[in-house]
């Protein structure tokens, strides 16, 4: 069936069976930042945003039910060549090494600044708990979302420089 | 609290000690990665495995009709039709063979079958779902123990009544070797002589390294050019084209092997799986290329397992600590194949370096291996081969030994070092150690967590019934593999290459054999030949895992690439530099002994103001040459060290135990790594974090089990547990430096330490909350079930 | 892993759904936050041959007071009780619930009526609705009807909703002052189902006494149970804790584990004891009343 998505302020219309997920649509439309690493839930690593606010795991859901909803993906976080916070972060305080669990981590580090703008270690350690990282032990993603925080939280002329 | 950020812009010159972030970030962060799965070809199609549910099982029957009417399926594979080609069965890396799809029977639960070709993952997934397979299930072997029982069912009928196999005689069908090292009787001696002795049996659960990105591969013949290219989420590419132009008899030259961004591998992506078999033979046989990426559940059922050791050990001691002599039986389960990846001298891999830290006169190894209906493997998983089970072995049996003599066991390990007068220290096992300080590694760890307040706050809680422990783990560990005399796989020596090119304008492409999964190498290689050649990092590109462009190597495991490619490419940039130093006499018009290299600079020797920097020499390489000289600045130089690193550490963890639940907190743990010289603070510290987190995972969490019918129970995330941030404890780390004397910059390599290092620091402090309810040992992954029946058992209980 | 293919009806008004249900009967599923029936699609475990995804349906997102119930949607997500401050404040049990249902990403997706309609043996939510003693509102062509948790929920993975029905939403009553609650689970980590976990909500008497107690256990039985002794033996009663200590100790009365890798049945159903002692702790410490 035909869908439309609309991925990081794009309308892409694609060709789906129902039961393709949409992690696989998102992928399948190039934007292969977005990762699988199981097929449980579990790892986190297949994280996109729905309608700015929300995080999901796009592996477990089809891509039929995304649509009419805002999808941002890892590709959709810089703006204007410039990095997002998070990103900058991840880059400054070594938050990430193979990479592969990267983009997830920043998406749900994303949603959980909407929800928690100045987390504590502990809250940022609960709140990314659905994301699974093999590398770093998650003691720079934290530094790097606590340095994502502040940045986020500076005026935005004083956030242009460092 | 601010955070800061110490780490510095990858420009300039930045050599060794400098704390740069890292050059293969940028793309990663945007999303820009380039992973297997990422790479889509015309006209592609995609691969799906069918699997055997059961352990051990004859096959009666396949039917692929119903397969092949699904629209989209191109066609279905079995062994009958690999036979054909000659690949139905593929060498091991430990001088074995394995099937690539079911051969007559199943040797393992989720053994591959057959293999589905269709034009989307979805047809592939139905046509799998859609084969037919006939079995009659057949008596099963999960215990190792009563693999060599004299009616235990024959598993390996292709080597039935062969009793000599790769490495040496067997003594039964499912035996597969027996390996020894040290003098069993002057061991034996020294043991009864001994005024003490401890015996301890001991398990390192079968455990899976998991990387986040699944294996997978895309084969990609081009019956046009005849060249075969492979795509591959490997650690070891070289080796790989090697093995595939074994197997198939496609020349090499013909063979391309691509490694991509890997997802992570910790050894899991080392050796060569049936699923990439089948996608090149699919490429080869339909004339497209074939996509197979593993799901969750073949990546943690069929592919490198890791450990499986059952350990046994007898140290004896004088009575005032002092250690005397170590006999150790092991015997590992490898599973239905061997297809363990080590040496091909060391079926046992370096588990011989289980004497440790410590000063044994005597000491005797002997490891039986053995075949049961589980999968093939024996990877070494974030660590050197098979490493991390010696070091488990002598640092939980050190705590064993310290609580028969009643004494502390930082003291017992303070009393039994190897002293740095020693070094080059011969060990009772054959290993010569090239450096350290433990003593000092110690110590400083002692002094960060406060040892001695913590015993006392300890003797308080238990005054009060409250369970607190402190655990201490000060392993060695025996890296880079190796020097050639001992070291090859499948004959092939274990050096590794560099290539460095300097261009006209002052930058560089470097390339090595290595294949990075995470572990930095575009910015640590990048900062070797910064260091070495005076070049900006920002200038130095860092190339690896395409095997037409790079030079050989033995690849990126067992904490070998900066040991032996870090080497090389400090070696191969000295090599330039000598000639440079030609070019820059020539520019400075002083004879060759009139320069010297200072500050990353050509000075002539007491003239300070007159030199010339390695970019202008770079332009003069290619534009102004002396007389008579090859022009160009480049070289390719081969490694070979001289001997392995010994990289070691002081662990000390701090736990706390819910009296309710048998729950286990770690309030703290304290790193100290001795790694020799450090390239890069901020990527050291990065790989010690990481490390630590999978060393707590195995104690805590990880294990691939098995019931009584050989059925996977951890066969998915949901079943084989990671750690997420919020059971991950804080790590403290911090360093001493003690240089190896044989490499090239002093470095030895740290990626494995804290995995090797830490499980007996984990176990030690629960054994040492627990040790006065009479507990002397718990076997690993330490779950709340066996603190509470300790604790029940002792009456302990609490809300 | 893919799942097997399936019809997707996209329902745009209830009505609409409730004839989806009723023409595909059982073959059909209904799909609201799909995150326990999506991955056992993927594993082909569910092979449902028609998904009615409801996600589209107007009006099932609502979560507010009204008539003394906390009435919660069917579209409501884990995090929608997650995030809601008068949840945190009044409502202890489902706050502590909502924070470790599955894993912070799954919550913003997984509903709590869809969690009760699965009614899985180790559910989090069954637990608690017990211990509130909510109510479902199930909807069918003919109308709806309200019923009790305890009518609801009638077997693993099996309710009281019949064929061409759904549940529309769940009712928890909401405390007074004297009431409190609590949610106490063990997972061997994020994300896991719970080795066994225990909800348990306390109505205080102005003198101090239990005037009304509910104890749920999850994990630890063929679904999750309500405690009915250990709620009689605290009705009525100064709270102490050796009363606690009685109550809790009902659980090895009726739970029933089966032992896996989470742990052997002996061990489960301590957990649900001491788990249940220590939910009812906490409940009381929330009312200010001290027992240990």
């Amino acid at each position: 069936m035909e869908i439309t998505l609309k991925i990081n302020g794009v309308e892409k219309k694609l060709n789906v069976e129902p039961r393709t997920l949409l992690a696989h649509a998102i992928r399948d439309a190039g934007l292969t930042g977005t990762h699988i690493g199981c097929d449980s839930s579990s790892c986190g690593v297949c994280t996109v945003v729905l309608d700015g606010k929300t995080a999901v795991k796009s592996c477990t859901m089809f891509a039929v039910m995304a649509e009419g909803h805002e999808i941002t993906t890892i590709e959709g976080m810089a703006q204007g060549g410039k990095l997002h916070p998070l990103q900058q972060a991840f880059y400054d305080q070594h938050g990430l090494q193979c990479g592969y669990c990267t983009p997830g981590m920043i998406m749900a580090a994303h949603v959980l600044l909407q929800h928690n703008p100045n987390p504590t270690e502990e809250e940022i350690r609960f709140g990314l708990s659905g994301n699974l990282c093999r590398c770093t032990g998650y003691q720079n993603i934290v530094k790097a979302v606590q340095q994502a925080a502040q940045m986020l939280q500076q005026p935005a002329g004083a956030a242009a420089d460092d | 609290m601010a955070v800061e950020t110490p780490n510095l812009e990858p420009k300039g010159i930045q050599g060794l000690g400098k704390a740069i972030k890292r050059k293969e970030d940028p793309r990663f962060i945007v999303g820009k990665g380039n992973y297997l799965d990422d790479i889509n070809l015309p006209g592609m199609l995609h691969m799906a495995l069918v699997h055997s549910p059961y352990a051990h099982a004859k096959i009666l029957n396949i039917d692929t009709s119903e397969a092949l009417k699904i629209p989209g399926v191109k066609a279905v594979i079995t062994s009958k039709d690999l036979a054909a080609a000659g690949l139905s069965w593929i060498p091991t890396l430990a001088g074995d063979k394995q099937m690539v799809l079911a051969d007559g029977k199943v040797l393992y639960q989720y053994q591959e079958v057959a293999a589905v070709y269709a034009e989307t993952r979805q047809a592939a997934a139905d046509g799998a779902a859609a084969v037919q397979v006939e079995y009659e299930p057949l008596p099963v072997v999960v215990d190792p123990y009563k693999a060599t029982a004299p009616d235990a069912p024959v598993l390996r009928e292709d080597i039935k009544g062969n009793m000599t196999g790769a490495h040496g005689p067997r003594r039964h069908d499912n035996h597969i070797w027996t390996w020894d090292v040290g003098s069993k009787d002057e061991t034996e001696k020294a043991l009864a002589a001994s005024e003490v002795r401890i015996k301890q049996h001991m398990v390192y659960p079968r455990s899976h390294p998991a990387p986040l990105e699944p294996c997978g591969c895309i084969g990609d013949m081009n019956k046009a050019t005849g060249r075969l290219t492979v795509y591959m989420t490997t650690q070891a590419p070289h080796a790989i084209r090697t093995v595939l132009s074994l197997v198939t008899g496609i020349p090499e030259n013909n063979i391309r092997v691509i490694s991509p961004d890997i997802g992570g591998g910790f050894g899991n992506k080392v050796p060569v799986y049936p699923g990439y078999v089948c996608a090149i033979v699919g490429s080869i046989v339909l004339g497209a290329p074939v996509k197979w990426v593993e799901t969750r559940t073949e990546n943690l059922t069929t592919t490198g397992f890791a450990r499986d050791f059952h350990m046994d050990i007898e140290i004896g001691a004088t009575k005032d600590g002092k250690v005397t002599a170590m006999k150790v039986y092991t015997l590992a389960d490898h599973g239905a194949f061997d297809a363990a990846a080590d040496p091909s001298k060391y079926p046992a891999g370096l588990f011989s370096i289980c004497t440790g830290s410590y000063d044994f006169q005597k000491a005797y190894a002997e490891v039986d291996a053995v075949y049961t209906n589980k999968a093939p493997g024996g990877v070494a998983y974030r660590c050197s081969f098979r490493v991390t089970e010696a070091s488990y072995l002598i640092e939980r049996s050190m705590d064993v030994l310290a609580h028969e003599l009643k004494m502390d066991p930082a003291e017992l390990r303070l009393k039994n070092f190897i002293q740095p007068s020693q070094f080059p220290y011969p060990s009772a096992l054959g290993w010569t150690y090239d450096s350290g300080d433990y003593e000092k590694t110690l110590k400083v760890a002692l002094g960060r967590i406060g040892y001695a307040e913590l015993r006392k706050e300890q003797a308080e809680k238990r005054a009060k019934g409250e369970l607190m422990g402190i655990g201490i783990s000060t392993f060695t560990e025996i890296v880079g593999a190796g020097p050639s005399k001992d070291f090859d796989i499948l004959g092939i020596k274990m050096f590794d290459g560099a290539e460095i090119r300097v261009h006209p304008s002052g930058s560089a492409i470097v390339r090595a054999g290595t294949r990075h999964q995470g572990q930095g190498h575009e910015t640590t290689w990048a900062q070797i030949v910064s260091e070495e050649l005076g070049l900006d990092v920002d200038k130095i590109i860092v190339e690896e895992g395409d095997t037409d462009t790079a030079p050989y190597g033995l690849g990126t495991y067992a904490s070998r690439s900066t040991p032996t490619a870090g080497g090389a490419m400090a070696l191969g940039a000295r090599r330039i530099r000598e000639k440079a130093k030609k070019i820059a006499a020539h520019l400075l018009e002083v004879g060759e002994g009139d320069v010297e290299w200072v500050d990353k600079k050509f000075v002539v020797k007491g003239v300070p103001g007159k030199s010339v920097t390695m970019n202008e020499v770079a332009f003069a390489a290619y534009t102004n040459l002396p007389p008579g000289m090859e022009p160009g600045l480049e070289t390719t130089y081969y490694y070979d060290p001289p001997n392995l690193t010994f990289p070691h550490g002081a662990y000390i963890c701090v736990v706390d135990i819910d009296k309710g639940t048998g729950e286990v907190k770690v309030r703290r743990f304290v790193a100290i790594d001795d790694c020799g010289t450090i390239i890069n603070p901020m990527i050291v510290e990065g790989q010690v974090h990481g490390g630590l987190t999978e060393g707590f995972a195995m104690a805590f969490m990880q294990e691939i089990a098995f019931d009584e019918q050989g059925n996977n129970l951890s066969s998915n995330f949901t079943d084989y547990l990671l750690p997420t941030a919020l059971e991950t404890p804080k790590w403290e780390t911090g360093h001493t430096v003690t240089p190896s004397p044989h490499h090239p910059i002093g470095a030895k390599g740290v990626g494995e330490s804290p995995t090797v290092g830490s499980p007996a620091a984990f176990v030690n402090a629960v054994v040492d909350a627990l040790a006065h309810l009479g507990v002397r040992h718990i076997d690993m992954p330490i779950t709340r079930e066996k603190v509470w029946k300790v604790l029940r058992q002792a009456g302990v209980d609490s809300f | 892993m893919i799942p097997a293919a399936f019809e997707y009806k996209r329902p745009m008004s209830l009505e609409e759904a409730i004839s989806h249900l009723a023409e595909h009967g059982y073959d059909a599923r209904v799909l609201a936050g799909g995150q326990s029936l999506i991955p056992a699609m993927r594993y082909r475990l569910a092979q449902p041959s028609v998904l009615v995804d409801i996600n589209k349906l107007p009006n099932l997102g609502y979560l507010h007071e009204e008539n003394g119930m906390l009435r919660i949607g069917a579209l409501v997500r884990d995090t929608d009780v997650e995030f809601n401050k008068n949840i945190q404040s009044k409502y202890h049990l489902i706050s502590d619930v909502s924070m470790v249902v599955a894993d912070p990403i799954v919550r913003f997706r997984g509903t709590v009526v869809g969690s009760l309609c699965h009614n899985d043996p180790s559910g989090d939510w069954a637990a608690a609705a017990i211990a509130a003693r909510a109510q479902m509102v199930i909807q069918g062509k003919n109308g709806s009807r309200v019923e009790s948790i305890d009518q609801f929920l009638v077997d693993s993975f099996a309710t009281s909703i019949g064929e061409g029905e759904m549940a529309v939403e769940a009712r928890f009553p909401t405390p007074n002052s004297l009431t409190s609650g609590a949610y106490e689970k063990i997972e061997r980590k994020v994300g896991d189902y719970a080795t066994a976990a225990a909800a348990v909500q306390i109505e205080l008497n102005p003198d101090g006494t239990i005037k009304e107690a509910g104890i749920g256990i999850t994990a630890v039985a063929h679904m999750a149970l309500r405690v009915v002794e250990g709620e009689n033996l605290l009705r009525g009663q100064k709270p102490t804790l050796e009363l606690i200590r009685a109550a809790a100790e009902e659980v090895r009365k009726i739970a029933d584990p089966n032992p896996d890798a989470r742990g052997s049945a002996e061990y489960k159903k301590d957990m649900a004891r001491v788990l249940v002692g220590r939910g009812l702790i906490k409940a009381l410490r929330r009312l200010n009343v001290v027992v240990a």
